[in-house]
């Protein structure tokens, strides 16, 4: 194996949040990890230096959740393309959910996901295990197994569970080996089959929608049974301001529970399907203006602690079709950074707190030694320049999926070099 | 790719380029339609019933769902107007063998179809269609989804004008379906954006969107209040299958609670006129003394659907024409 290199980034102004650390200062990197910020340590001899003067030096990106679309779907994207589009978004952690096909339900497919990024080179990749076995929603899948190949939590993804006793016992059976259980908060039969809002704008256009209640009295439901279970639960993906109080609610009382909102969610409404262009198709649906406000509140306060992607590239095809009948999601782990940074340039809040949401927040609740640039730790870094401004175009994407609804948006700063423990996997000035 | 109704129906003069939705065409075009179609009203009536105005063109029927009354009415117009009809029933074809909606609207469009009379399932379809068809390719929507039915509401408002000359002052009821009703969206548009002074819903909350007034309609769930001293009254037909979910207990107690009677229909303005698109169910939505009864105007509502399409069909090809000449120049 090559000797890592050591590396001294000089002159960025480093944020880390989890170190409350926000300076212009420089960072040393040897070995593969975090050596020091700030001073030259004695004797230390860089190999590469990194002028980061006028950048911001952050912890690298966790994802907690991005469809990679392999095994299975490689037409839509592969962990390779997929990884590597992650780099150049500042992205060095990346967790994919388990509806995959086969389905991330065996210590076999764990391993070959991991091997797969391993051999791409470009980020950590984490899989989540299927809650069941098959995602079927009935039987529980081998979680003890699936922990020890690497699952860093279950879930049921899109699948509903056959019901609410299943539920439980997945819950308890989870907590046993101190496994995350992550749940899409969704009830089946309120949500019956629509793909918009139930509100003004789909009762206009016509489109069968999905009550707000889905998702608060499914919210509800699994904090009683987290309660009851003792298990330690994460709401992924919220999309309505309701959800977001009781979730406020929850942490009040002292509940072991997290959430985190798709960056879409945090800008984009119901009235942007207006003209039906379905790559605003994504569930949960967008939702009201209220709600995305509220959904803001939560992010700012930490009520909600992660802002993730829930990257799902397609192809071209799966969105060509009348509205209703495309596959929902949107191709986000380019516009995860730049989008969430818009936010502080919207004043909903300040830059450390929005980092955090990416970082630091992320890690927290997975229980990771990542996200943070305290010495000791993995060096993966992300550098981005707060000056460079630059507009969405699907075509210039590097994920395989187009799929973006922010065609044509402009973003506030751009990624110029991200590292992987201490190894640089991607520079804006050698991409381009 | 995301245009507004406005810009992607009309052209830069507010000519009528595809016609999918009452949504953002305004009461000027609306007249404008109602106004054509008056014209077009003689030529049935003749013994030659054919205008040379669409000749050597062809229009294209394209059913992704089951219809007689309207792919019938349709077929008619374009035939009235001299163009060549191709009816395609492709819910039984193409789709069964895994072809998408693009590749079938490829390869029509291979054949030189000049206009696409679209019916589907899916809610969007007409305007995905219209924003795919090559330039100089009408479309016109035949009913998509829950969202629209436009030229159902365009004859609506028709047999309304010829029964009460003026839009403003109307009271509207509009009972039953509205949830599901393509039919009830575009009418609802259409009846306010014409100036009628009041349109009410009348239906059981099952059958209401969520928040039904944001539509622009009062919301009545008692029938007798719901279509008191109102000048028209338009009854939806109830699908069948709505019966199986946990949207309504019976058609009895429907018919009891939101059936149209004789008794309930002397509670309206005494010359109220009683609508239904069609077909009725008989003891379900109106009794049948009602249906064959002198205040009913469904039938002319099938007679004016054939005048409102051609209108329709000639104005959309007259548009497509001058912007394919814009392209020769």
């Amino acid at each position: 194996m090559k000797k890592k290199k050591n590396i001294s980034i000089l002159g960025g102004r480093v944020i880390d949040p989890a170190n409350d650390l926000d300076r212009v200062t420089d960072l040393h990197i040897a070995g593969g990890k975090i050596l020091a910020v700030g001073e030259t340590p004695e004797g230390f001899q860089p190999d590469q230096t990194i002028d980061a003067t006028g950048q911001v030096v952050c912890p690298g990106i966790i994802d907690l959740c991005a469809h990679l679309r392999e095994p299975g779907a490689e037409h839509k994207a592969t962990i390779a393309s997929e990884t590597a589009a992650a780099t150049s978004g500042g992205i060095t952690t990346l967790c994919c959910p388990p509806d995959t096909l086969p389905v991330i339900d065996t210590p076999a497919v764990t391993g070959q996901i991991r091997h797969k990024a391993r051999k791409a080179g470009f980020c950590r990749l984490l899989p989540q295990g299927a809650v069941t076995h098959d995602l079927d929603g009935s039987r529980l899948s081998e979680m003890a197994a699936l922990k020890s190949a690497g699952c860093v939590a279950v879930t049921n993804a899109y699948t509903p569970l056959a019901n609410t006793l299943v539920q439980r016992r997945a819950m308890e059976y989870a907590a046993t080996f101190g496994l995350l259980t992550i749940i899409r908060p969704e009830d089946q039969y309120l949500s019956n089959h629509g793909c918009a809002h139930e509100g003004r704008v789909a009762d206009r256009m016509g489109l069968l929608g999905i009550p707000e209640a889905a998702e608060t009295v499914a919210v509800a439901r699994d904090l009683a049974l987290a309660e009851t279970t003792g298990a330690v639960i994460h709401f992924h993906t919220l999309s309505s301001a309701s959800a977001a109080r009781t979730m406020a609610w929850a942490k009040r009382e002292g509940r072991r529970v997290s959430a985190d909102v798709a960056i879409h969610q945090l800008h984009l409404t119901e009235m942007d399907l207006e003209g039906f262009d379905s790559n605003f198709h994504v569930r949960p649906p967008l939702r009201t203006d209220t709600d995305r406000d509220g959904l803001r509140d939560a992010v700012a306060n930490n009520v909600i602690q992660v802002i993730c992607s829930d990257h799902q590239p397609h192809e071209a095809d799966a969105k060509a079709a009348p509205f209703p009948d495309t596959e929902p999601g949107i191709s986000g782990l380019e516009t995860l950074l730049p989008l969430t940074l818009k936010l502080v340039e919207q004043d909903v809040m300040d830059l450390s707190s929005a980092i955090a949401r990416l970082t630091c927040g992320p890690a927290e609740i997975l229980g990771l030694p990542l996200g943070t640039l305290s010495p000791g730790r993995a060096a993966d870094i992300c550098i981005y320049d707060p000056e460079q401004r630059w507009f969405v175009e699907a075509d210039a994407l590097l994920s395989r999926g187009k799929n973006t609804p922010f065609q044509g948006w402009e973003m506030p700063a751009r990624v110029t070099h991200t590292l992987l423990k201490g190894r640089l996997v991607y520079s804006f000035a050698i991409n381009e | 790719m995301s245009r507004s109704n406005a810009e992607l129906q009309l052209d830069e003069a507010g000519r009528l380029l595809h016609f999918l939705t009452i949504d953002g065409l305004g009461r000027e075009m609306l007249t404008e339609i109602l106004d054509t179609a008056e014209g077009f009203t003689g030529v049935s009536e003749r013994t030659i019933k054919k205008v040379p105005l669409c000749r050597g063109k062809v229009v294209a029927n394209l059913f992704f769902e089951t219809s007689t009354r309207t792919r019938t009415t349709f077929e008619l117009a374009a035939k009235r107007l001299s163009a060549d009809v191709l009816n395609l029933n492709i819910s039984a074809s193409a789709t069964s063998k895994g072809e998408t909606l693009l590749d079938t609207l490829r390869n029509l469009e291979a054949m030189h179809v000049d206009m696409f009379v679209v019916r589907h399932a899916s809610t969007g379809a007409a305007h995905f269609i219209a924003q795919h068809a090559d330039r100089g390719v009408g479309v016109i929507n035949a009913g998509d989804g829950r969202h629209a039915h436009p030229t159902q509401a365009m004859l609506d408002m028709f047999t309304i004008r010829r029964h009460k000359r003026e839009f403003v002052g109307l009271r509207v009821a509009i009972v039953g379906d509205i949830l599901h009703s393509r039919v009830a969206r575009s009418q609802i548009l259409a009846l306010n954006s014409l100036g009628v002074s009041e349109v009410r819903v009348v239906a059981p909350r099952t059958l209401l969107p969520a928040d039904a007034r944001s539509l622009g309609v009062h919301v009545y769930h008692d029938m007798d209040e719901g279509i008191r001293d109102v000048d028209v009254i338009i009854m939806l037909r109830l699908q069948k299958e709505r019966m199986k979910g946990a949207l309504l207990p019976s058609e009895h107690e429907y018919f009891s609670l939101f059936g149209l009677t004789e008794r309930r229909l002397a509670l309206a303005d005494s010359e109220a006129i009683v609508m239904h698109p069609g077909p009725i169910n008989r003891g379900v939505e109106m009794d049948s003394q009602v249906a064959d009864g002198s205040k009913s105007v469904i039938l002319q509502q099938v007679s004016y659907g054939i005048a409102i399409r051609m209108a329709v069909i000639s104005m959309v090809i007259g548009t497509q024409n001058l912007r394919m000449q814009d392209v020769a120049v």
